[in-house]
């Protein structure tokens, strides 16, 4: 055993001064005001668990969860099943793909960008008529007449999720790609001269062994998911427009905190969120946990 | 064989070339048109850049001043990598180096901390500096830095397998004080782990969006991304050509610096994951 040293105080101090006023407290707070009714200025009005109660029968906010649900749910099918499908190529022995710094940079490129200015890249490259999206399509003889794609609720989401699928399949391609580089090359050369075929190996082998960085992309993804805001504040209206498909969770936080002034039931949207990303991160992660035991078991026998 | 196999790789390559092409060609469009007047966008869409690139450029600065937002957000994103730098790496270095009471209990509360996302306690977070004074300032977006878990933590992981402590008796005994040992030893064989967070806090930074916006008010104070929610909701927004302009300005410094650390932040992205 060391010998204690007090100095280690004053190196972490200034951490944790600025860690318990900027971080802690606001956390605190912001818990505080979920009981209060609370409109910026004066004093807050104690309510008790109103908010509590306004939440679970909240329309809106329920509409926000289902909204960012679907959003989430489709672009991670996507973006997990186009970066499955490029890791299983570049993996593949046989074939040999090259060019995998090339590709790997050009697909991780629009992660790197600011979202922000991909919302209002998109904005206007979506315009009904003159939007270049519409315009390409057309050239192309793709549809015979311009889709509205802002201005329908599926269309809308299915943008907004196709934009998040293409600013995060490189990243997911990126990260699946240093799961497969830890796996030993043993594997697929005794694939290989088992016979197995392209999808059996990819099915048996790199499948189960990605399961632990899936596992990552799934939580990472799902917390980001979550808390979805710049593309919905600026792809439309920032009021969740078209018919309220794009208010997301957050987006209804942020309206409700500086639109409306309810910064009381803003703080308990907050909470909700948070409690929403803490119960679906330990499911997604026990399912996951569950699923890695039950294979490896069944590898041992 | 080989012939079996040809169709099956050439097909193989033109789909990651596709993927290449969707990849990209938003970014070129948004170049393209940024060259090209409002008529010529709604007309049709080319290849070909325009000749409007000038217009387009006095149109939107008589709207808006986009370098002011460009100098707003290097000063906030340099303060914040500086800043988170070197406070992580004072804090990192407490955890590693010394013994003292709590310290595990600490460690594992900041662990805790980094699980909680940053909305959690957006409205306490304005309302502090409400109280402060402080909205409307730089301050709320670069101090709050100081602190930055995940830093600490990669930090103080590196630290543990590259910092022997034969190293710091041997300047202990030269008489060297602590801060001393810290800033000319500890420092720079931590330095690795810094730059490599650098480039992500940066990023973090220039890219952040409800932040600013929530704490920022005067428009020549906004940072970049909020100079663009400004610019889509401005007059600015009736002239195309102007607006990619805008878009193009905010983007193509990040691509440029992409260009030169794309190998190092791709290889930092796959090494995190596999750690994490």
């Amino acid at each position: 055993m060391k010998k204690l040293d007090y100095k280690g105080y004053y190196f972490i101090a200034p951490f944790f001064a600025i860690f318990l006023t900027f971080n802690l407290y606001p956390v605190l707070l912001t818990f505080y005001y979920t009981f209060t009714h609370y409109e910026g200025y004066g004093e807050p009005q104690f309510l008790g668990l109103d908010n509590y109660v306004r939440i679970l029968t909240d329309s809106y906010f329920l509409e926000a969860f289902i909204n960012t649900w679907q959003i989430w749910g489709l672009n991670f099918a996507l973006q997990l099943g186009i970066a499955l499908f490029l890791a299983a190529l570049f993996s593949d022995l046989r074939i040999n793909i090259k060019g995998l710094g090339f590709f790997r940079a050009i697909f991780y490129l629009p992660n790197l960008i600011t979202i922000s200015s991909v919302a209002i890249l998109f904005n206007i490259m979506l315009d009904w008529h003159y939007g270049s999206v519409n315009q390409f399509l057309l050239k192309l003889g793709i549809i015979s007449e311009p889709i509205n794609w802002l201005n329908q609720p599926f269309t809308a989401q299915a943008s907004v999720a196709l934009i998040l699928t293409w600013m995060w399949f490189g990243y997911t391609f990126i990260v699946l790609m240093a799961g497969v580089a830890g796996i030993s090359k043993e594997y697929y050369e005794a694939a290989l001269i088992d016979g197995a075929n392209r999808w059996q190996t990819f099915i048996y082998i790199t499948l189960p062994l990605l399961k632990p960085i899936m596992l990552y992309i799934m939580i990472t993804s799902l917390i980001g998911g979550l808390q979805l805001f710049d593309l919905p504040m600026l792809l439309t209206d920032g009021l969740g427009s078209p018919d309220g498909s794009l208010n997301t969770m957050v987006l209804y936080l942020y309206n409700q905190a500086f639109r409306y002034g309810n910064y009381g039931y803003a703080a308990t949207i907050a909470y909700m969120l948070f409690l929403i990303t803490v119960i679906f991160s330990g499911i997604t992660f026990k399912s996951m946990y569950r699923e890695a035991k039950v294979t490896k078991k069944r590898g041992n026998k | 064989m080989q012939n079996k196999r040809r169709p099956t790789k050439t097909i193989i390559y033109l789909l990651l070339i596709l993927l290449a092409i969707i990849s990209s060609v938003p970014f070129y469009m948004m170049i393209i048109n940024a060259t090209r007047d409002t008529k010529d966008i709604i007309t049709g869409f080319t290849f070909v850049p325009g000749s409007s690139l000038i217009d387009n450029y006095n149109t939107m600065m008589g709207y808006v001043n986009i370098w002011n937002g460009f100098k707003n957000s290097l000063i906030v994103a340099v303060s914040v990598t500086v800043l988170s730098g070197y406070f992580s790496a004072l804090t990192a270095f407490g955890f590693a180096v010394y013994n003292f009471k709590g310290k595990n209990q600490l460690f594992l509360f900041m662990l805790l901390m980094m699980m909680v996302p940053g909305q959690l306690g957006l409205i306490g977070f304005y309302e502090l500096n409400k109280t402060l004074g402080l909205l409307d300032t730089f301050i709320p977006l670069i101090v709050p830095t100081i602190a930055s878990p995940f830093v600490v933590f990669f930090v103080r992981q590196y630290l543990a397998t590259t910092l022997h402590s034969s190293l710091l008796e041997a300047a202990r005994m030269d008489g060297a004080s602590e801060m001393k040992i810290f800033h000319t030893i500890a420092f720079p064989i931590m330095m690795p782990a810094v730059a490599t967070m650098s480039i992500f806090t940066f990023i973090g930074s220039w890219n952040n969006y409800i932040l600013p916006l929530v704490i920022l008010f005067s428009p020549e104070k906004y940072t970049l991304p909020v100079l663009m929610g400004f610019l889509k909701g401005s007059q600015v927004a009736q002239n195309l050509g102007s607006m990619y302009l805008g878009i193009a300005i905010s983007v193509v410094p990040i691509m440029i610096a992409f260009l030169f650390f794309s190998k190092y932040i791709i290889t930092s992205i796959g090494a995190g994951s596999v750690k994490g």
